[in-house]
This record gives C-alpha cells, structure tokens and sequence, in this order.
C-alpha cells in the first residue's frame, strides 16, 4: 500500500497526513481531538459507536472518522484539497446526538460507579451532554453477566461499544465474550456465563469505557482522584511489563498497564493485575527467630545477631539462593556480602536451570519481544509462553494473525491461542530436527528472520546444558543468527533472573548450585526470597529468609528478616530480552521491613565486611561500574554483538534425554508468593483446576 | 390524462401473475434464453455500455444506476475471484414483487446472472432469500437444476462461461437486505451491515470484489440488451426511465403486482391497476410510495405525483421499491406509523448507537401519540431525534427508520395535535373518518 502523504483541510487548516491515515488519526495530527468510545487502536475498527463523526466538506451525511481512511476522502470539485470539519456545528449536533442516545438508557449511577472519575461517557458527556432528559421513558435494564472473579459486570451501563468482544477474539485469541440478541436487546455477554478462560481477561477492565466491566477485587474500594499513581515495573514473570501501581496511604490497591510499545504495549496479564492483593497478604512485618521448633518473633538486633554468628562459619558451607523477585540491587549486596565472606555458594537460579555464565547472548531473549512482530517462522522449545509470559504470547498471537508467521512447537500440545505445527515432545525430537529434510526445519531454513525460544524450565534437568547446545546448534544452522538478527530466544520466567546472571551471582570457585546445596551438606542456607525450591532438601541446614511473604521459605526458616516487596523499594529489573528497567516505591516496607539491600549491608556490618555503600545511589554506582550493561536503562540489546556469538557451542556438550520437555510454569496464577497470597488469583486458579462444568443431561 | 400505458409488447415479465409454465420450455417460448449467446459474444464491456445506456437505476430501493455499478468492478480478476450477489432477501414491507419473478419467472433471473456475471467476470453467483421465501426458494431451485440440466449453466454450458448458481436461504432478518449485512450473513456471520468504505465492489463477499444487485435489477438485463438500451430508456421521464413493477397493496380495491412505465402518476396507476382506492379517489388519505422506508404522501400530493425517483424524492419521499401502500380515511396514520417504527425497532442489528437507541425511543414515543398521551413539544421533540438518527449510521436502516416519522410529522403534525388536544379534553382520541365497510 502506498503510504503517501496527502494534503487535506482540517477545519480550515492545511495537513499534511499518510495516505493510510484514518481521519481520526488526521484531525489528530492537526492537533483536533475527537470523542470516541468503540474505536481503540491496538483493536480492529469498529464504527459502531459513532462518537466520531467529522463532516465532510460536500458530502451530505457525516461520517464515522475512525473508520474512514485519508484516502478514501474526495477533493472539491476544482481540485482542491479534501476538507473536514470537526468543530461545526453539524459535528456538535451529531456529536450531541449520539450522546443523548447513549445516555438514555444508561443508568446514570456515577455515584455507585467505580468508572466514575476515569469514565469516558462522564468525560464526554461535560463536552456533548445536554442539560436534561428528554427521555421519559423507563430506562432498559440488562441482566448483569457472570465473567468469573476478576471481572464485575454491570451490563446495564454497556454501551455496546463491542471493546471487550474485540480485545477477547483478537488479542487474547479466545473468543468467549460476544454480542448477542440485536437492536435495543444487544447484550455482550459470555454466553456460557463463566470466566473467560485468557490471561489477560482483566484488560477488558481498562478497555471498557464505561463502567459496565469494572475490576471485581477493587470494587468499591477508591476513586481515581483519592489515589497516588507510581509508575513501575511488574516482577511476576520476565516480561517487566510496564505499569502503575495506585495506592492510598500504606494501601497498593490496584495496578494498571502503561504503554510500552517494546514490552507489553498496553496490556498486562491478570496476574501482574491482581499481583496487589497478595501485598497486604501474609506479610513477614518483623524478625522472627526460630525456637524449640516455633518461630518467635525478635528485635532486629537480635535477629542480625543471630544471622552475622551463622555467617561467620565455614564459608564452604554456607549457601545463597535468590528468588525470582529479587531486584539487582538486592542481589548485588548478598553477592557482595557473599564474596566478603568468601561464599562462593550462591546462585539465582532457585529453578536449577543450566544456563548463564558465559556472553549475554546465550541467555537472553534477542529476538526481542517487538522483534517478535519481525520474525517469519518461530520455534517454541520447551516453554508454554501462555502462561510463561503471557504478553508475550500475545505478540507471537499477534504476528500469527497479522504476518502470517509460522509457529511450530517442541514440547507439550498446549492450546497457545494460535495454531501452530507440533514438531515434537522431547529434547531428541529439538536435536534431530537439524537432520531433517522436510517439514519445519524447511519453514526455518526458508525463513529469514527465524526465532527459536527457548523456555528456561527445558534446561532445569541433568540434560540442561546439552539442550542448550542443541538449540544453540539449530539456531546457528537454520540461520537464525546473523549480523543484524538475533532470533536465539531464551524465555525466563524469573524477573530476577537475567540480572542475576548479568552481575553474576552464580557458584564461584569450588561453590556449589541450587542442585548442590540441595543436596545437603549445607550449614547455612539463605533464601533470597526463594520459595520455589525443594524445602525438605535443605536437609539440617539452618535456614535465613530474607524476604516479603510467608511462604514455603518462611516456613522453613530459622531465622526471618523481613524485607521489602517490590513495590515497595526501589529498584533494578532486566527483563528476558535484556532490557533493564527501573521499579520506582509506591509504598514503604510493612512493620519493621526494611528494604532488601539495607538488610544485607545492615548484616556485613555486624560482620565486620561493612559494604562499601551507605544508601541506594552508592550501591547502583558501584553496581553499574561492576556490572555496566545494568546501566542501560530501557535498552534492549537484541542483535547486538549477534555477530560474535558462536550460537552453537553454547551450553554443554553431551547426549539429550527423552523425556517430554514441559513448561516451567504448571500454576499461572501461582508461581511466586505474592501471587499465592491474592485471594483474585487463588480464585481463577480454583477455577482453572476445576473440572469444565458440564450441563446435566 | 392522456397517459400512454405500458403494452403487453413491453413487458419484460410476461408471466408475472404465473398463468403460464414458470419451467424452462415456457421461459424459453416467452423469449428467455433467446440470443444469450449472441449476447455474451458482444463482450463485457459492450454489455455493460448497453446497461450505462439503458440508464437501468436499481430497482432495490436505493436507486443506483446499475450498469455503473456493474463498471466499478476490477476491470481484470486478481488474486481474488470476483462475485455476484443477488439480493432475494425482499423484507421491506409492501413489496412483494421479487417474489413474483421468482415464482413464475426465475429463468429471467439466472439468464440475468449469467449476463452479469459474464460482465463482471465472475464464475460464481449466489442469490440470497430471506427466510420466508419457502415457496420461492422451491421454485427457484428448480429453475436452476433445469438450467443446470439444460447446460445453460454449470461448468461447459452451452454459453462457454463456466457459471454456477448458488441458493442461499437467510434467516429472514430485514437487515441481511443491507447488502454488506447479506455479505456477512452469507459469510455465515451475524447479520450487521459494514463500514464503507470499502465497498463491495473492492472487498466484499469473503473479500473479494463483488456486486450486489436486486433481483428485478438483475432479471430485467437480458431482456434489456436483447431489446436494447434505447427500447428500455424509452419509457418513463429522463432519469428515471423503463419499466418496473409496483406492488400496490392496502385500501385499494385490487391489490396486485404490476409491470408499469416509470414515471407514471400515481393516481393513474392506482385507478388503472388496483381498482381504484377503496371508496373512491377522495377517501384517500395517504399513500407511502415505496415501502415502508420512505416518507408517508397525503392525498393532494398523491392527486398528480409522478411514480419515480424524482418526482417523489421532490417530496422528499422516495420510490424505494416502489410497493404502493394505499391508506384510506380510516386509517390511524399515527398509529400505523408507530407500526412501522415498531418494525424498524425490532429489525435493527444493535450494531451502532443512533439506530439502536433510536428506533425504540421513536417507537415509544409514536405509541403514546397514537393514544394522545403525549404533548405538542413532544412532537418537535420527536422530529429533532428523527433527525439525530438519519445519517449518522452505519447502513440505511437508520435513515429507514427515520423517514417515515418525519413524513408522519410533516403532513400530518395537525392530526397528532388533534388527538393529544382530544385526549387532554377527554374526548376520544381518533375517530375513523369514514366507516370500515
């Protein structure tokens, strides 16, 4: 399609737009806004709600501008450029129109709506509204609508606008929310009156223009204007998607996307949502020291006592793991603290997953998630990015629908929203697919900007290191890495987990692996915030949690140090492509937390190792100078130094097993202890356990 | 008046009230079939010049001119097979004249589609009825497999253009006649007309370019260009030329389907074919000339109108299909009106917002004035959401929905006046001014 700019006349003023353009993105180009409730832009065009109408200079009828493109405008008779006028008042009176008739059968309940203050039916309705009613007729109501326990339904102030309907068949690949009946009885409904069954059920909540889809769990609970907004990163998987975290007083009390077009655009999962009602949740908010078997909450004094005496024994045996939401300012100070001591047992792959070490490459996701959009042909090894990451399969979603991109599957036949080839199950089928002539090797071979992603819970077995070789191998071969590609993709579910691996806090000389000190053997264990490992493996050892939530670390410790979560202390986060981001405070540590970095530098000290670092600015100045890619904020360095990466003979050498790769994730809404504390979450994963409810016959 | 009447020589549909063989041998002695190889060998863009020529306007409602449509089609087939769509889906209140040329002519209809299709360079052709249409699904089945069978059509027909006929029954909802809507239904969605542009012609069925046409509009070519485009523009005013069945149906005498001349005055059609309004010419009190759809006439407009597109657009009424709905002083304007915004409440898709909320606020509106329950502001009230409704939708129902309470309230605003006064007064709110018989 030729994008051609064109010249034509907004109200009067000359632009010059993109052939493409639609007239809504001219006029607002020419610096005009206009009212809209169905057209959003991440969506397919709807012009159903038409709040948009411009008129057009000669033509008889105004028309819907979100649906009208720049080229399809006519000139005047004598050549001159095509006009449009958003501010007559044709427009107004349209405009003025469509409004009233939304209005007539909406219950006007702004008082009892949560919508109020952020709702664009209020909004517009200052500019187009009239004054009063001339509607003395009763009022339509609608049935309200079970959609599960994210999403609270109030159909009767629907403005079909037909949002919802949209974002569930387009984005999130589910079609289970549509419009039945027709003219005044339309109702958008589920049909089934369930949950959808998506991860990002939750964004029809911010789609929705009005209140008709609020969120369940924040009902009733503030208005916009009473909150304090932050603007973050989440940490629940290795997206880093971005977003908002409103809170009032100590309270977070709900999160919201922001766009990022190289993350997440303008969606979040449910769980990054819902994240927040696990953060008042079974919260550590003091020391506790275990005695006689029973944990006794302690002052911090005793607390560090106890923990600088367990720390200052062999170092050979003492043991550090970081969990998976863990910022890198946090793990700088342990890793610091650790080589004070001359620990070298410590590393932050609570998962064991066989990977880093070695050049940046072989652990990130280079083909970036926006690189997603670029790729012709993508393999999946081992990973269900459904719930892994469930943005990014949004993307891989996308390009399937838009790009007619190729996916094939190496794992379990999950339904990933997207129709794809299943190449194989196990690690073998990975490793043989290079010999094969046909089939999707040949898709790969024939694409140029193939991708492989490869899930990080494929490389948690013995074999780890041998199937990250086999895909390094097949990446090389099929030409997915070259000088200005990098389709070598390495899908983590950890936020933590690439900073981790980028300042090293890894098994130094002799030290051992999470496998290792699971092994037992072990004096002294702390947990980082590592709830995800195999408790009863820590054997005698004595237990340090230094961490947010009571969890299965908590449980098991000796000794707690409560720290901060994340939102509730700055900091550093690398996301699975590299990108490193900044988590800003919204709220302050619960009780007598403190922040995660603060407690180890609090800890050298006892231990006569005092870290060179007083407060935060000292410790990222330090870190940057240690470890400079976490200085590039917001980069991701994708193909970079794709040229020097030898993709196949990363990881290690030796024979694959057989066994069928799986997903790291087996509980999306329960893979960290923030997660596990929020009563949203536990009740859409009661529902995903559930057996499908089917109807007595 | 001196008005020449249609001729039975002029005819194009000679068995319309099915007193002869509907099948192929009677089609063929009526002269269906006649020279349409001699008229394929023309070439398309022959064929089209003659329908430009004969100034055909679709006989659907909206009054396009057809031949111009024909010529919007790609002029080279793409990637992208190019369609025909006939549209049987005749759902508009008091037309019923599509039903007629199914019945008894549906060999004028495939030759029609074969010609089109020929023009427009398509091999696929599907004609869409509306749910109702039993009776007319059978009989056009059946004319299909005979020319089937007749290798009129189908692949290696006599005519050497690989052609096949698709009946598709719909569901009977109004809006599938919209023809985006049709497209969609055919595609075997919910029925709710699309954004134009783009039009059919560039991305429609299955997106791929494709013609919409009505049935008459279509069973009407083959007869054009074997008579010529001079013969059929022969008829009627500049403009508004040819021939073209009305539908005359309500307080007439005879209600009945007949092929006229364009342009001929209204009062002569109904005198001439419908035996006359029921008790005389002067107990008329309205006619709606074109279907539900288009504004409501009174009588002293009705006295000396011309049937066709212009003059009644004049009016700012419409020929629409041209079905003639005869009112006589018995008859509860108001009241039938509300019937109509009933209707188009009903039949509205729910897809956009002036025709959702519209409709049924029209309607609510009507009823209460058709009891007198309401107030004079009221009406203007009404008239001002009418106005709010027409235009700003997606597909024409809006536009539909809005005429006829315009019409009502323009001609007839003294009447609604009246009945509220009464009902204020206690007095009854209508009286029929003449007595059922």
């Amino acid at each position: 399609m030729s994008d051609d700019l064109r010249k034509i006349i907004v109200d009067g003023e000359e632009v010059e737009v993109p052939n493409s353009f639609t007239l809504l993105q001219a006029a607002e180009a020419a610096g005009r806004e206009i009212p809209r409730f169905c057209y959003h832009e991440r969506l397919s065009v709807a012009g159903n709600c038409r709040m948009c109408l411009v008129e057009l200079v000669g033509a008889p009828k105004p028309a819907a501008s979100c649906a009208m493109q720049v080229r399809d405008m006519r000139g005047g008779p004598n050549g001159e450029p095509p006009a449009m006028n958003t501010l007559s008042p044709m427009v107004k009176k349209a405009r003025e129109g469509v409004m009233e008739f939304l209005l007539i059968n909406h219950p006007l309940d702004c008082p009892i709506c949560d919508q109020g203050g952020e709702c664009d039916l209020q909004d517009q309705s200052v500019t187009y509204g009239r004054t009063g009613s001339r509607f003395p007729e009763n009022k339509r109501a609608v049935e309200d609508k079970e959609m599960g326990p994210i999403v609270k339904t109030e159909m009767t102030r629907c403005i079909q606008c037909t949002r919802c309907v949209r974002f569930i068949t387009e984005v999130a690949g589910v079609p289970e929310i549509g419009m039945i009946g027709r003219g005044e009885d339309a109702e958008i409904t589920t049909y089934l009156e369930q949950a959808v069954t998506s991860e990002l059920s939750g964004n029809v909540i911010d789609l929705c223009p009005v209140g008709a889809l609020t969120s369940k769990p924040y009902a009733f609970n503030a208005r916009p204007w009473e909150l304090k907004k932050t603007e973050t990163i989440d940490v629940m998987d290795a997206v880093g998607s971005n977003i908002r975290v409103d809170n009032r007083g100590p309270a977070v009390l709900r999160i919201l996307p922001r766009v990022h077009e190289g993350v997440n655009e303008e969606w979040i999962s449910d769980k990054t949502r819902y994240a927040w009602e696990g953060l008042s949740k079974q919260r550590l908010d003091k020391p506790y020291v275990r005695e006689n078997g029973k944990l006794r909450a302690a002052s911090w004094g005793e607390a560090l006592g106890v923990a600088a005496e367990k720390l200052s024994g062999d170092a050979s045996k003492i043991g550090m793991i970081a969990g998976d939401l863990c910022s890198a300012e946090e793990m700088k100070a342990a890793k610091d603290l650790a080589d004070a001591l001359g620990v070298t047992s410590i590393d932050c792959r609570q998962d064991g997953a066989k990977i880093g070490g070695g050049a940046r490459q072989e652990y990130l996701f280079n083909g970036t998630i926006a690189g997603i959009e670029e790729a012709d042909a993508i393999l999946i090894v081992g990973a269900n990015p459904r719930t892994e990451a469930a943005i990014i399969n949004a993307r891989i979603r996308k390009t399937w629908l838009h790009n007619d991109t190729q996916v094939g599957v190496i794992g379990e036949p999950v339904d990933l929203t997207y129709d794809y080839e299943h190449v194989g199950t196990s690690a073998k089928d990975l490793a043989g697919l290079k010999k094969k002539r046909s089939g999707f090797i040949k898709i790969l071979k024939d694409a140029k900007r193939p991708m492989i992603i490869l899930g990080a819970g494929a490389l948690t077995g013995e074999d780890g290191g041998a199937i990250l070789r086999a895909a390094g191998d097949l990446a090389a071969s099929v030409g997915a890495v070259s000088e200005d590609w990098n389709g070598f993709s390495v899908l983590h579910t950890a936020a933590s987990r690439v900073a981790g691996l980028d300042l090293g806090f890894l098994p130094g000389e002799g030290g051992q692996d999470t496998t290792g000190m699971l092994s037992g053997g072990m004096d002294t264990v702390v947990l980082l915030g590592a709830d995800e490992i195999d408790m009863a493996k820590l054997d005698g050892a004595f237990v340090i949690y230094v961490g947010s939530h009571g969890d299965a670390g908590a449980h098991r410790a000796d000794l707690i140090l409560p720290g901060a979560a994340w939102t509730e202390q700055d900091g550093i986060f690398a996301n699975t492509e590299g990108r490193v981001q900044l988590a800003f405070r919204s709220v302050f540590p619960k009780g007598e937390a403190k922040e995660n970095w603060a407690i180890f530098r609090a800890l050298s000290d006892r231990l006569n190792k005092t870290l060179p670092y007083n407060n935060l600015v000292e410790l990222r100045q330090k870190l940057f100078a240690d470890t400079p890619v976490l200085g590039g904020i917001d980069h991701a360095p994708g193909a970079e130094g794709a040229a020097e990466f030898d993709a196949k003979s990363i990881g290690t050498d030796g024979e694959v097993g057989d066994t069928p790769l799986g997903s790291a994730v087996s509980n999306f809404y329960f893979t960290n202890p923030i997660a596990r504390a929020s009563e949203a979450l536990a009740a859409c994963a009661a529902l995903n356990d559930a057996p499908a409810a089917v109807a007595a016959e | 008046m001196g008005t020449q009447l249609l001729q039975d020589k002029d005819r194009i549909f000679t068995n319309l009230f099915g007193h002869h063989d509907p099948g192929l041998d009677g089609a063929k002695q009526r002269g269906c079939w006649n020279g349409t190889n001699e008229i394929l060998q023309q070439g398309r863009d022959w064929i089209i010049d003659q329908m430009k020529a004969s100034g055909l306007r679709g006989r659907g409602g909206a009054g396009f001119p057809t031949g111009l449509k024909w010529s919007f089609m790609p002029k080279e087939v793409g990637a992208r097979p190019h369609y025909l769509v006939v549209n049987a889906d005749e759902s508009e209140p008091g037309t019923c004249k599509d039903r007629e040329i199914m019945r008894h002519d549906p060999h004028l209809l495939i030759e029609g589609c074969l010609i089109a299709s020929f023009a427009m360079q398509a091999h696929a052709c599907y004609i869409y009825l509306r749910g109702e249409y039993v009776t007319e699904r059978l009989a056009l089945e059946k004319a299909v497999k005979e020319a089937y069978e007749a290798k009129l059509i189908g692949d290696d027909n006599v005519h050497g253009w690989d052609f096949h006929v698709y009946v598709h029954h719909g569901a009977g909802a109004y809006i599938c006649g919209e023809e985006t809507a049709l497209l969609e239904s055919l595609e075997g969605k919910k029925g709710q007309p699309r954004l134009k542009p783009p039009f059919p012609a560039n991305a429609g069925l299955y997106g791929c370019p494709t013609t919409v046409n009505n049935v008459e509009s279509i069973a009407v070519a083959g007869t054009i260009l074997r008579r010529g485009a001079q013969w059929f523009s022969s008829f009627g005013r500049e403009r508004n030329v040819g021939t073209k069945i009305f539908s005359i149906s309500g307080h007439v005498n005879k209600p009945c389907n007949i092929e006229e001349a364009m342009s001929i005055p209204m009062k002569t059609l109904i005198e001439t074919h419908a035996g006359g309004v029921r008790g005389g010419w002067d107990n008329l009190k309205a006619v709606i000339p074109g279907g539900s759809s288009v504004s409501l006439l009174p009588k002293d407009i009705c006295d000396d109108v011309l049937m066709d597109f212009d003059a009644l657009q004049a009016h700012k009424s419409g020929l629409g299909t041209a079905a003639v709905i005869v009112m006589d002083k018995s008859t509860d304007v108001v009241k039938a009106i509300a019937r109509i915004s009933y209707f188009y409440r009903h039949e509205s898709c729910g897809q956009c917002t002036p025709c959702r909320e519209g409709t049924g606020w029209m309607w609510r509106v009507l009823t209460r004035m058709a009891a007198g329950e309401s107030t004079i502001e009221e009406i203007d009230m009404l008239l001002d959401v009418a106005g709010q409704v027409e235009g700003h939708t997606i597909c024409a129902l809006g536009d539909a929905a809005a005429w006829p309470v315009q019409g009502l309230i323009r001609h007839f605003r003294g009447e609604i006046e009246e009945r509220i006064n009464n009902y204020r007064a206690g007095k009854p709110v209508f009286v029929s001014q003449v007595a059922a018989e």
